[in-house]
């Protein structure tokens, strides 16, 4: 399987980083559907405009979770503005090797997060 | 750590004896099996030689086999043959929806390029094609069933001597049908043309046995069969070797051309010492004495016990929450495993396994290529997050009891982990 993925990738898939759920959680953002196999869960903790803490459940591929975990690292403790500049790119770009078809992991994570801040957004309205 | 490899369905490790009976071939028999001098000739012997055993194996004559790369090459040529020979204007195919995609693939291009109508007849929930389904769906117009012998994923055997049984009552009522059409026409000229003038001739038939070889009937006249493809590389031989058996009388066009080589069905310099490998494979699964021998030179490992096996790993395996066999218990191949877990996903499994040092396979649309959850477990009515989280094992000569309660051990954590990652409880 190492010429799969990224030593990267089978490193987040062996030990992800803000794994889990934020039961008091301002903001929450579900992407995917499990008719096609990913669903990712983004919780965020918002404090003075920033990313206080995130965590994430996926169901999913080795992509799926290591994309999951990545995008969680780049965005924590980042301000909202800054988070919702992330881009799939962004994410594919530090995932470092992975099949082409799995592009779509790294956009899911991408909308994850962006969909936990409307959700946040719109709850402060 | 010490690897486990769980997917003999995917492909086998060559036998020693097979790579033995090889060697020989490459470097100083290497001749070609169509030059006249010595070289040549003993090229050629080997060629005859390994012919006639596997020709003893199949219950056929050595005329009726036709080597080719593979299973894939071997399908497309069964398929492609008969249509190509055909000569009513747009033929029908009647096919099943869990085929291998050298079938499905196959039928499906045809059928797009307007060439052929098909039908792909679904297996019911336990994986196993109905008999009278196909009998329904024969038309004045089919020239070709194909039907595969053992499924790939699920490991369900179909029944195939039930099939060739039914469509040679077929053809008997045809044929019947047809003289009847002439003796009317004769005794009234008025009278129109019978329909069944216009039908198709025989109905062939065609199974894909790549998987079945090893642990069942391969005769093919006890199956009714015309036309049965078959590879090395799932019972210990090498790969990029295979076979067509072709019943005498069917009518096949070649699709490669360039030479005269197998009775001009198929151009190309023989793979002398693949065929000699292919020989000593099934020589090997045939013999008693020498037969489940394990390839690592340990014990035996005869088919009841890789059946007894298969047993432990399902029932242990069917003890995680959640989690349901795939496919018939009762007609299903010995060395077959496939076991879908709720949300836990196919290839994350995988992955999990793998470093464990076990090597297993999925239905999950993650490691498909094409993004599409498993068309044989679609086809059966399984739910797509159930092709999700489908996990193959398929057991061979050389699996142990002991690889397969470390499964057990470590199976059961790899689900659990994975489930408490998900957002699903």
């Amino acid at each position: 399987m190492d010429n799969l993925y990224s030593d990267k990738i089978m490193e987040h898939f062996r030990n992800p980083k803000n794994l889990g759920e934020i039961e008091d959680a301002d903001g929450v953002g579900t992407v995917g559907n499990p008719n096609c196999g990913d669903v990712m869960k983004m919780y965020i903790k918002i404090k003075n405009d920033k990313i206080a803490d995130i965590k994430f459940q996926t169901l999913g591929c080795g992509a799926a979770i290591a994309s999951s975990s990545i995008a969680t690292e780049l965005v924590k403790g980042k301000s909202l503005d800054e988070a919702l500049k992330l881009s799939s790119r962004e994410i594919a770009e530090q995932m470092g090797k992975f099949p082409p078809a799995k592009y779509h992991c790294s956009v899911l994570a991408e909308e994850g997060i962006k969909k936990a801040i409307e959700d946040y957004r719109s709850k402060k309205k | 750590m010490k690897k486990i490899y769980l997917d003999h369905a995917a492909t086998t490790p060559v036998d020693p004896e097979v790579i033995k009976a090889m060697l020989p071939y490459f470097s100083s028999k290497f001749g070609n099996a169509s030059s006249v001098y010595s070289f040549g000739q003993e090229a050629r012997a080997a060629v005859d030689s390994a012919r006639h055993k596997i020709a003893r194996f199949l219950n056929c004559k050595s005329t009726e086999i036709v080597f080719t790369s593979g299973g894939s090459e071997s399908d497309n040529l069964a398929i492609k043959g008969v249509i190509d020979a055909s000569e009513i204007k747009k033929p029908h195919v009647i096919t099943s929806a869990f085929e291998h995609h050298a079938v499905l693939d196959t039928i499906k291009e045809l059928e797009r390029d307007g060439r052929i109508q098909a039908t792909y007849i679904k297996p019911n929930r336990d994986g196993v094609i109905k008999v009278a389904d196909i009998e329904r769906a024969i038309r004045k117009n089919t020239v070709l069933v194909s039907i595969m012998y053992v499924n790939n994923e699920i490991g369900t055997v179909q029944p195939i001597r039930e099939i060739g049984k039914m469509i040679e009552r077929a053809n008997t009522r045809r044929i019947m049908n047809h003289e009847l059409g002439i003796m009317n026409k004769t005794h009234n000229s008025e009278l129109k043309l019978h329909n069944s003038e216009k039908n198709a001739g025989r109905i062939f038939f065609h199974t894909d046995a790549v998987q079945a070889a090893e642990y069942f009937d391969m005769n093919v006249d006890y199956l009714h069969v015309d036309l049965l493809t078959m590879t090395a590389h799932k019972i210990y031989g090498p790969k990029g070797i295979g076979l067509l058996y072709i019943r005498s009388g069917v009518p096949i066009k070649h699709q490669i051309v360039g030479g005269g080589q197998e009775y001009k069905k198929r151009a190309g310099t023989e793979n002398v010492a693949g065929i000699v490998g292919m020989a000593k494979a099934i020589e090997i699964i045939q013999n008693p004495k020498s037969e489940y021998r394990n390839p690592k030179q340990k014990e035996s490992n005869p088919k009841h016990e890789i059946r007894k096996l298969r047993e432990k790993l399902i029932n242990g395996l069917l003890k995680i929450p959640n989690s349901r066999l795939n496919g018939s218990r009762e007609y299903r191949s010995p060395s077959n495993v496939n076991i879908s877990f709720m949300n836990a996903e196919g290839e994350s499994i995988l992955l999990n396994l793998d470093m464990e040092g076990i090597a297993a396979s999925t239905g999950s649309a993650c490691t498909s290529g094409s993004l599409e959850p498993s068309h044989v477990l679609l086809s059966m009515g399984r739910t797509p997050e159930e092709c999700h989280g489908s996990v193959r094992f398929t057991l061979g000569h050389e699996t142990t009891e002991e690889e397969i309660d470390k499964v057990l051990e470590v199976l059961p954590l790899i689900i659990e982990k994975l489930r408490r990652m998900s957002p699903f409880k």
